[in-house]
C-alpha cells in the first residue's frame, strides 16, 4: 500500500521586493521559501493511515522544483515520509499549475499509488488546480476540500466530508484509488523531532528529470500549460489611515472611534 | 471559436448568489467582443432555474436535465465539455467556489483549454482574453495570457463582479447530459454546527482575532475585551481550526459572513482572501497588526501598527 503525497515549496515575498527585467515575475532574490501550509495537512493525513494501519503504509513525498526544494521535502522526511522525489529541468521554470500536474502525473504511473493527497491550494499563488489537474489527467476519481476523511486502507471507497462555503459540509463516497486535496483543519499537522530533522538531513532525494518519466517536450514547461503570465506588478491599493503614535495614543484614539460608533461622544 | 459559456451553481433548492456575479462578468465580455453569452444550468429539474436566470445581456439559457441536484465533479466535467464541443465558446465562465476546484482543472488539463482561475479582472485584447489574478499572497498582480487557445476557462473570484439587474427574456434550449456513471456518490449534506449565543451574521460590531494572538490561553482575555466593549467576538480560520473558538465564530468564506457588521476590529489578522470575503464589505474596519505590509492594511478604514496586547490592555482602560 503506498499514498503518494505531492508538496510545494512555496514562496512569500521581502519587504521592498523587485520585479525581474522581463517584468513576469519577482526577482528571486526576494523570495523567501517554505512548505505550503496545505501540505503539511496532506502529508498528516498520510501519516494518520500509516499509523492507523501498524505502519504498513509507504509514504512517497514530491515535488516539482528546483535543487532547492530539497528542503521541503527534508521537512517531510523529517516528519516521517518514506521516500522523497524531486523532478525538475530548467524548461519547467514556465510551467504553469497544469503542466506541473502533466509531469506529477508521470510519476503518478511510475509509481502507482493506491491514494493521492495533494493540498487544497499553495498560499503563494492560490490557483488550487494542481491536484485536481493531476486526477483528471491519470483519470482517477477525486474530490476536492476535503476535511475529514473515513478511509481504510485497501478498500474499494472512501469517505470523504468537503467543505463548503458558509460553513457547511458535503459527505461524498469516492472509489479508490482516489486524488483528494485536503483542507486546512482536517487534522493537527506534527512537528518534526529533532532525531527526524537530523536523520532527514542524510536520507536520499531521488531525483528525475521530465524526459526520464517519459514526458514528450511538448508536455513540459511552456508548451505544457495552459496560460502564461503576460505581466506582473504592484497594484495600486488602498491604505488605511494610519493612526500612529505610542501604544496608549494608539488605544486612545482605538476606543474614540468604538465609542462614536456606538454613540456615546459627540 | 465565438461566444461566451456560463455554468451556475445552485445548492440545497439555491441558486448560489455568485453565479449571478458571473453572469454580470459574461454580460461585461459581451459588450467588450460582441459574443453571445449562454448560461447553462444543470439539474433533476432544471427548468426551476429558468425564471431567475432571464436577465439583461443573457442571449440563451441552456438547461440539462441531470440525475441528482447534488454536485459531482464527473457530471459537471462531462456536461462542460459536451457543451463546449458543441457551441465551440471562446471563453467559459465560473465562478471559483468549493464545486468548481473540484472539477475545473480536470476539465481544463484534459481538453488542452486555457485555463486560470480566481480571476478578479477579466479584458478583451485583440482577439485573445485577458485575466488577471493576485500572486505571492496578494502582493502583486498578475496579468494572464493563454497563447494560442480557441477556448479559455476562466473562474472568477466572488465579490468581484457585479450581477445584472434588469431582467430580460432570452431564448431557453435544453441540451441532453452525455450518459456517465460517476465514480463518486453524493451522501449527506451537514449543516454548520448550532452557533449557541454566537451570532457573526447579525452582529453590527464584532472584534475579531486572528494568528496572531498566538496561543490558546490569550483567547480568554481577548473575550473579555469584547465583552468589554460591547462587541461579538469573531475570529479568523486558523483559530477555528486549533479548536480554540467554535466555529460559529469564524468570519470568512467558509464561516460566516458579517452581514449586519458596521464595526469590524481586526486584530492579529493577516487578511487572506477568504477571510476578507466575510468582512470587506464593512464600512468601519480598524486593523491592528504588528506588520505594516499585512493586507488586512488594504482594505481597512484605519490601521494600528502595533503589538495586539498592548493595544489591548490600554484599550481596556478606556471601558
Amino acid at each position: 500500500m503506498k499514498i503518494l503525497v505531492t508538496i510545494k515549496q512555496v514562496a512569500s515575498l521581502d519587504e521592498d521586493f523587485e520585479l525581474n527585467d522581463d517584468g513576469r515575475d519577482v526577482s528571486a532574490d526576494f523570495h523567501v521559501f517554505d512548505l505550503n501550509e496545505w501540505d503539511h495537512y496532506a502529508l498528516e493525513e498520510a501519516m494518520r493511515l500509516k499509523e492507523g494501519a501498524n505502519g504498513d503504509i509507504e509514504i512517497v513525498v514530491a515535488t516539482v522544483g528546483p535543487e532547492g526544494a530539497d528542503d521541503e521535502l527534508r521537512k517531510c522526511l523529517a516528519k516521517g515520509a518514506d521516500r522523497a522525489i524531486r523532478i525538475w529541468s530548467d524548461e519547467l521554470e514556465d510551467a504553469d499549475p497544469v503542466a506541473i500536474a502533466r509531469v506529477l502525473a508521470a510519476l503518478a504511473r511510475k509509481e502507482a499509488p493506491d491514494m493521492i493527497f495533494a493540498g487544497v491550494q499553495a498560499s503563494d499563488h492560490a490557483y488550487g488546480v494542481t491536484g485536481m489537474a493531476l486526477a483528471g489527467l491519470i483519470d482517477w476519481p477525486h474530490a476536492a476540500v476535503v476535511a475529514g476523511l473515513d478511509y481504510a486502507p485497501g478498500a474499494k471507497t472512501a469517505t470523504a466530508r468537503r467543505e463548503l462555503e458558509g460553513g457547511s459540509y458535503a459527505t461524498v463516497e469516492v472509489q479508490c484509488p482516489a486524488v483528494l486535496t485536503i483542507q486546512l483543519g482536517i487534522n493537527t499537522p506534527r512537528y518534526a523531532s529533532l532525531r527526524g530533522i537530523k536523520q532527514a538531513a542524510q536520507r536520499p532525494i531521488e531525483t528525475f528529470t521530465p524526459d526520464e518519466l517519459g514526458l514528450a517536450a511538448g508536455e513540459t514547461g511552456a508548451a505544457g500549460s495552459l496560460s502564461r503570465i503576460r505581466r506582473v506588478y504592484v497594484p495600486a491599493t488602498g491604505r488605511a489611515q494610519m493612526i500612529e503614535g505610542t501604544p496608549a495614543e494608539q488605544a486612545a484614539r482605538l476606543a474614540g472611534l468604538i465609542k462614536e460608533f456606538r454613540g456615546e461622544t459627540k | 471559436m465565438s461566444g461566451i459559456l456560463v455554468l451556475v451553481e445552485h445548492r440545497q433548492g439555491q441558486l448560489r448568489p455568485v453565479s449571478l456575479e458571473v453572469l454580470g462578468a459574461a454580460v461585461q465580455a459581451k459588450a467588450a467582443s460582441g459574443e453571445a453569452v449562454t448560461v447553462a444550468v444543470l439539474g433533476a429539474q432544471p427548468n426551476a432555474w429558468v425564471e431567475s436566470l432571464k436577465l439583461a445581456g443573457v442571449d440563451e439559457i441552456v438547461t440539462v436535465e441531470t440525475s441528482t441536484d447534488a454536485f459531482d465533479p464527473e457530471v459537471y466535467e462531462t456536461v462542460a465539455r459536451a457543451l463546449i464541443e458543441a457551441r465551440k465558446p471562446s471563453l467559459v465562465l465560473l465562478p471559483h467556489t468549493i464545486d468548481t476546484l473540484g472539477y475545473a482543472a480536470p476539465l481544463a488539463a484534459k481538453g488542452n483549454y486555457g485555463f486560470t482561475t480566481d480571476a478578479f479582472g477579466l479584458a478583451r485584447d485583440g482577439a485573445d482574453w485577458l485575466a488577471t489574478r493576485s500572486g505571492y499572497g496578494q502582493k502583486v498582480n498578475m496579468e494572464i495570457e493563454f497563447p494560442g487557445k480557441e477556448t479559455t476557462i476562466v473562474t472568477l473570484r466572488p465579490g468581484a463582479f457585479k450581477a445584472p439587474e434588469t431582467a430580460a427574456s432570452p431564448a431557453v434550449s435544453t441540451f441532453a447530459a452525455p450518459a456517465l456513471t460517476p465514480r463518486s456518490r453524493h451522501l449527506a449534506f451537514e449543516e454548520p454546527a448550532a452557533s449557541g449565543d454566537v451570532d457573526i451574521p447579525g452582529a453590527e460590531f464584532i472584534l475579531s482575532v486572528g494568528r496572531g494572538i498566538g496561543e490558546e490561553t490569550h483567547v480568554e482575555q481577548f473575550r473579555e475585551l469584547a465583552e468589554t466593549v460591547g462587541a461579538t467576538l469573531g475570529c479568523s480560520r486558523p483559530i477555528a481550526d486549533s479548536g480554540w473558538l467554535p466555529k460559529a465564530h469564524q468570519v470568512g468564506q467558509s464561516g460566516k459572513t458579517a452581514a449586519a457588521c458596521k464595526m469590524y476590529i481586526a486584530m492579529g489578522i493577516s487578511g487572506s482572501v477568504q477571510h476578507m470575503a466575510g468582512m470587506k464589505h464593512v464600512d468601519n474596519i480598524i486593523a491592528v497588526n504588528t506588520d505594516p505590509e499585512a493586507s488586512i492594511f488594504t482594505i481597512a478604514r484605519y490601521g494600528i501598527v502595533g503589538d495586539i496586547f498592548d493595544i489591548a490592555e490600554e484599550l481596556r482602560s478606556h471601558f
